[in-house]
């Protein structure tokens, strides 16, 4: 494999674990509250975190360029504040993949949610266990496995975007080129063998995250 | 002991719990059919409910009380509570279930030590193994064991004996009536067999469509009965 090949891999992993690893927190907490809360604004929130699975991800991409571009709304204050650039750089493509795969993980882990007892809960509040107790060491452990999953499918999402990214961060080798990119401008340029190799560097690193899902899963049991 | 609850109001689904009652028993009885509103209550008086209107009181505090917005959150109340068909904690130990709510910085009273409570519901030998291989009953009195190593001021116990067979029931009754006589915390138990009202209650709520129809000692609102029964020949 050429050098630039291992680039684009590397670049890949690096872009999806740390789009993966930026949403788990907020994705997880919202889960939990779509799934144990009744607040007002709540079925709003769910058509909005779920438009991304719906609409095309270019125009999800288009909203996000109009919206972090340096005359836009959020990407004007970013810049001027933190001195972050988003449309155009690597972190273009790790907003790109983070809003395109948190549905997934908000879905999943909402179901995770939704299959641990409040029975169970509300018996751990009366040993005495605070709110926060009782989610540390009862819904979470339950819930798991159903987190995992999710995260696992938010990170398989994130390697496989392509319509989002191409928008907001567009195809600059070394910089944005990730490998959905490389593989669909290689078969423009008639590069079918190194387009090839891309596509099977896909497959191993997915058969990778899928496996060790599925590991993860197995040492659990529920 | 007492439980005070002064004009207590909470809709369920098909109507409306409303009760006016002090339950003062060592052993109280809330007895009834199913859906008569019985596990509602007592998840008002372990917190997990809030009342629309009315005053929850143990032994003179106020644990919950509508018109000063006062709410004692279900894990300072020290009521224990057991529900029906004890709800371990499936991915923790025996061991961990039990230790989950025992504080050991925090003052027993009357021998509730881990030893103690492990001798009286004879649960020595399950410790060591894990929740998904114990009986229904074994699971039964380990919840009550968990509860107790919690050192509740109150105990709640939703139909302990409910999911078990007949010859499971009357063995474990008798673990109910030593917790009862051994560590004196006073219990609210929800049921629906008066023969349970009987062998282990000291006084009884009878409860239908969420209100009180009827409060007493067990032999004045109870009277032995004989019903038809039928059993295989030979």
């Amino acid at each position: 494999m050429s050098a630039e090949a291992w680039q684009i891999t590397w670049f890949t992993v690096g872009v999806a674990a740390l789009s993966t690893l930026a949403i788990l927190p907020f994705g997880v907490a919202l889960a939990w509250l779509l799934a144990r809360r009744d607040w007002p604004g709540k079925s709003l929130v769910e058509t909005v975190v779920a438009l991304p699975l719906v609409i095309p991800p270019v125009a999800t991409g288009l909203l996000l360029l109009k919206l972090l571009g340096r005359r836009g709304l959020l990407g004007g204050w970013l810049e001027r504040t933190f001195g972050w650039e988003i449309v155009f750089t690597w972190r273009g493509v790790v907003v790109a993949t983070a809003v395109m795969s948190f549905p997934l993980l908000v879905r999943t882990a909402r179901v995770a949610f939704e299959g641990v007892s409040p029975r169970l809960e509300n018996v751990a509040r009366t040993l005495g266990a605070g709110p926060w107790r009782v989610f540390a060491t009862v819904t979470l452990p339950l819930a798991a496995r159903g987190l995992v999953a999710g995260a696992v499918l938010a990170f398989a999402r994130a390697l496989g975007e392509f319509g989002a990214t191409i928008m907001v961060a567009g195809f600059i080798p070394g910089q944005t080129a990730t490998l959905a990119l490389s593989i669909y401008h290689l078969v423009q340029l008639g590069r079918d063998t190194e387009a090839l190799t891309l596509l099977g560097v896909s497959v191993v690193i997915a058969f990778g995250a899928v496996w060790l899902s599925e590991w993860f899963l197995r040492r659990r049991p529920a | 002991m007492s439980v005070e609850l002064r004009n207590v109001r909470l809709p369920l689904a098909h109507f409306e719990l409303e009760v006016d009652a002090t339950l003062d028993g060592r052993v109280t009885a809330i007895f009834g059919s199913s859906g008569a509103g019985k596990t509602s209550l007592l998840e008002l008086i372990a917190g997990l409910r809030r009342p629309t209107s009315g005053l929850v009181r143990l032994d003179g505090t106020p644990l919950t009380d509508v018109a000063t917005r006062t709410h004692v959150a279900p894990e300072r109340r020290a009521v224990g509570y057991v529900p029906q068909e004890g709800a371990l904690f499936p991915h923790l130990s025996v061991r961990r279930n039990l230790l989950y709510g025992f504080d050991p910085r925090r003052a027993r009273p009357g021998g509730l030590s881990f030893e103690h409570v492990a001798e009286i519901l004879e649960i020595g030998a399950l410790v060591g193994r894990a929740v998904g291989t114990l009986s229904g009953g074994e699971k039964q009195r380990i919840a009550l064991g968990r509860a107790l190593l919690a050192t509740p001021r109150l105990l709640l116990l939703d139909e302990p004996l409910a999911g078990l067979d007949a010859p499971l029931r009357e063995r474990l009754l008798p673990y109910l009536a030593r917790v009862r006589d051994e560590f004196g915390i006073p219990m609210l138990y929800v049921t629906h067999s008066p023969d349970e009202v009987v062998a282990l209650c000291d006084s009884v709520v009878v409860l239908a469509r969420g209100r009180v129809t009827a409060h007493g000692r067990p032999a004045e609102l109870f009277q032995p009965a004989t019903t038809p029964r039928y059993e295989l020949k030979g």
